[in-house]
């Protein structure tokens, strides 16, 4: 059997991923990449990651089984792997861990981040804090009037938020802004990617990092249910929780992997971030994907209801599992994913992300068509306290 | 020979190094871009380098993304910036057109489309800003098989096996980045530039263009002492900026004849 080994050397998953830069940000790139391959098997360095994301980030993450919630749907049974427990609140704190002990390593006193939502900034600030790191998170300013309370959070954790102004003032903007910045200042900083996103390594080394999603289940599943579970389901933005989970499993192909997008207002409606769904393969940031673009190959702007869906890219990785048919991957709109929160709340008592919303609500479409017996892992990526607002907007609720 | 290689050519003979200006096409408006362009080669420009607007120009300063904004208002897309050049081409033959973007519009029309079109709407060649040469060896063929040339970047932290893999690939000129950042940045060191040309210059036999940081004639007879071409953008944006639309035309005249005759202030040691 042909085990998976991708990326090759230069970044590529198939025709996807790879470096596209311009040519002010090969060296920092290389020197990255050197850098992680020497570290990624070394043992120190592992150790200590596997130490702070024990006693730091409070992992592993259980599963639990969402029994209530699955009796009332009638089919097969939710599992939830409980990212929203670590600390900081979701998935995103495992990789900032790693990139800001690499960042150590390297030397490098100044951390530097974008972010959508708000979560990565906050991962990347409470990293920056731990290790006693500068931080700068670029965040577009549309995000920092709907995500107040985070960026709040960023600067009680010591980080200097900067507005972003240009194109449509949202992540994608940010991540064009923290690449400026990491190119102008590349000898002091080091650039915290949030997702598989970006030039090779950072699709891969983002992958590696929260890939201890994936590894913990196989132990959990196998330890508590005696097999793996018949399908693994998560919300693909740039995809980096989904990517964690599905990784340890890609060679398991009697596992199904589902990969959820945000269809928004609805797929006809034009306005929705589900890029694998109704893109074209494209350049954008660093990396070569499937992309939301007109005719032109202009990027046009997403819309979900999660802003941490909102992004007209998505990880190459996952462009490459789905041409190769490994995964699937599926669209589910605001309105559903606002159901699936609603349900969560009050069957199980857990508030989820509203990202991770969009993962449940496709469980909950896909398992009452299945027998009882049949296991689904949904990845909870996130908690939901941050979505509160949102979801009381969307309710037609002012406090 | 190659419209690139004549004009280098000239300017040799003549002692002179060449100016080569930056504009995005479709900024402030699409009707500008024809008669901005017949107005830098007035100025004194030798080589143009047209601008195609991009969403996401990551390499770019805010200058330069405003620019891309403001055409991408009025939907300029990369067919209406090859349209725009096969206009100017009616009643200018001589000067090279160099169409500068991102890897993404490109893929979006094709290859093969794109190299065809822009052959005949009179395109010398074509500079990809995230297409670094490991990524683009099938991009530069259809280039190549057209006469296009394909124009790539070096910067202050490209090592020397890469200057040599770029040597190899590149045509028409090379576009040494003469700082760290993006463009429209404003620290220039003139004698790190002048250090690393000499380095360029022992396995780059084609000319070499120094552009980033360069505002005003004291910088561009600077470079011009030590390049073979001045490239100039941010600067020629910001003025296409600040003018009122009818004066745009008489303001990128004076800024780029100012240009012209500082770098006309030094005479070639070749």
């Amino acid at each position: 059997m042909k085990v998976y080994d991708l990326p090759d050397k230069r970044g590529h998953f198939g025709p996807y991923g790879g470096v596209f830069v311009a040519e002010t940000l090969i060296a920092a790139l290389e020197e990255l990449r050197n850098q992680y391959e020497h570290y990624r098997s070394d043992s120190d360095f592992q150790a200590e990651f596997a130490y702070e994301l024990k006693h730091y980030v409070g992992r592993p993450s259980p599963i639990y089984h969402a029994k209530r919630w699955s009796t009332h749907l009638g089919g097969a049974q939710i599992l939830l792997k409980r990212e929203d427990l670590n600390h900081t609140g979701a998935h995103k704190i495992n990789n900032t861990i790693g990139q800001a002990l690499l960042a150590k390593r390297m030397g490098k006193p100044r951390v530097i981040a974008e972010t959508g939502a708000g979560q990565h900034g906050v991962a990347s600030a409470t990293v920056a804090a731990r290790y006693g790191m500068e931080c700068v998170v670029y965040m577009g300013s549309e995000d920092i009037k709907r995500q107040a309370t985070n960026v709040y959070r960023m600067k009680l954790l010591g980080a200097t938020v900067v507005p972003v102004e240009s194109g449509s003032r949202t992540l994608k903007d940010a991540l064009n802004e923290a690449m400026r910045d990491w190119v102008t200042n590349v000898e002091n900083t080091f650039y915290i990617i949030g997702t598989v996103a970006g030039p090779h390594p950072y699709p891969m080394m983002v992958r590696d990092f929260q890939a201890i999603i994936g590894r913990e289940a196989k132990v959990q599943m196998q330890e508590e249910y005696g097999r793996q579970p018949d399908a693994l389901i998560a919300c693909v933005g740039g995809g980096s929780n989904a990517i964690g989970l599905f990784y340890p499993y890609i060679d398991d192909s009697d596992v199904r992997m589902i990969g959820v997008e945000a269809a928004g207002r609805g797929i006809e409606s034009g306005q929705h971030a589900a890029t694998l769904m109704t893109g074209r393969p494209g350049v954008l940031h660093g990396n070569r994907t499937y992309l939301i673009q007109d005719a032109d190959g202009q990027i046009i702007e997403t819309h979900s209801i999660s802003a941490g869906l909102d992004y007209p890219g998505v990880g190459p990785e996952h462009a490459w599992l789905k041409d190769s048919n490994r995964a699937e991957y599926v669209g589910i709109s605001d309105a559903e994913a606002l159901a699936a929160f609603h349900t969560l709340c009050r069957y199980e008592g857990i508030m989820p992300a509203l990202e991770s919303s969009h993962a449940l609500a496709y469980a909950a479409k896909l398992a009452p068509t299945l027998d009882k017996d049949k296991l689904l892992l949904v990845n909870l990526s996130g908690r939901g306290d941050k979505d509160m607002v949102t979801v009381a907007e969307a309710s037609g609720i002012t406090f | 020979m190659s419209r690139i290689a004549t004009v280098f050519d000239r300017l040799r003979q003549q002692n002179k190094k060449a100016l080569i200006p930056f504009i995005t096409a479709g900024d402030p408006d699409p009707a500008m871009t024809v008669p901005l362009m017949h107005g830098l080669v007035k100025a004194g420009a030798d080589i143009i380098e047209l601008g195609v607007p991009f969403s996401d120009p990551m390499a770019d300063g805010p200058t330069i993304q405003r620019s891309s904004e403001r055409a991408l208002k009025y939907h300029v897309g990369l067919k209406d910036v090859l349209t725009m050049v096969e206009e100017f081409r009616k009643n200018d033959m001589r000067t090279p057109v160099v169409l500068m973007g991102y890897a993404n519009p490109v893929e979006a029309m094709g290859y093969g489309k794109f190299s065809t079109r822009a052959k005949e709407c009179g395109v010398d060649g074509v500079l990809t800003v995230d297409y670094p040469p490991e990524e683009c060896v099938e991009w530069v063929e259809h280039l190549r098989q057209k006469e296009l040339d394909a124009v790539f970047l070096l910067s202050p932290t490209t090592p020397q096996t890469r200057i040599e893999q770029v040597a190899k690939m590149a045509q028409g000129y090379v576009y040494y980045v003469s700082l760290k950042g993006v463009t429209g940045a404003s620290h220039l060191d003139l004698s790190e530039v002048a250090n690393k040309l000499i380095q360029l210059r022992s396995c780059i036999s084609i000319p070499i263009g120094v552009g980033f940081g360069i505002r005003d004639g004291v910088t561009a007879k600077a470079i011009a002492g030590l390049a073979d071409a001045v490239v100039v953008g941010s600067r020629i944006i910001e003025e296409i900026e600040k003018s009122p639309r009818a004066e745009v035309l008489t303001n990128v005249d004076r800024l780029v004849k100012g240009l012209r005759s500082a770098i006309d202030e030094v005479s070639i040691k070749y």
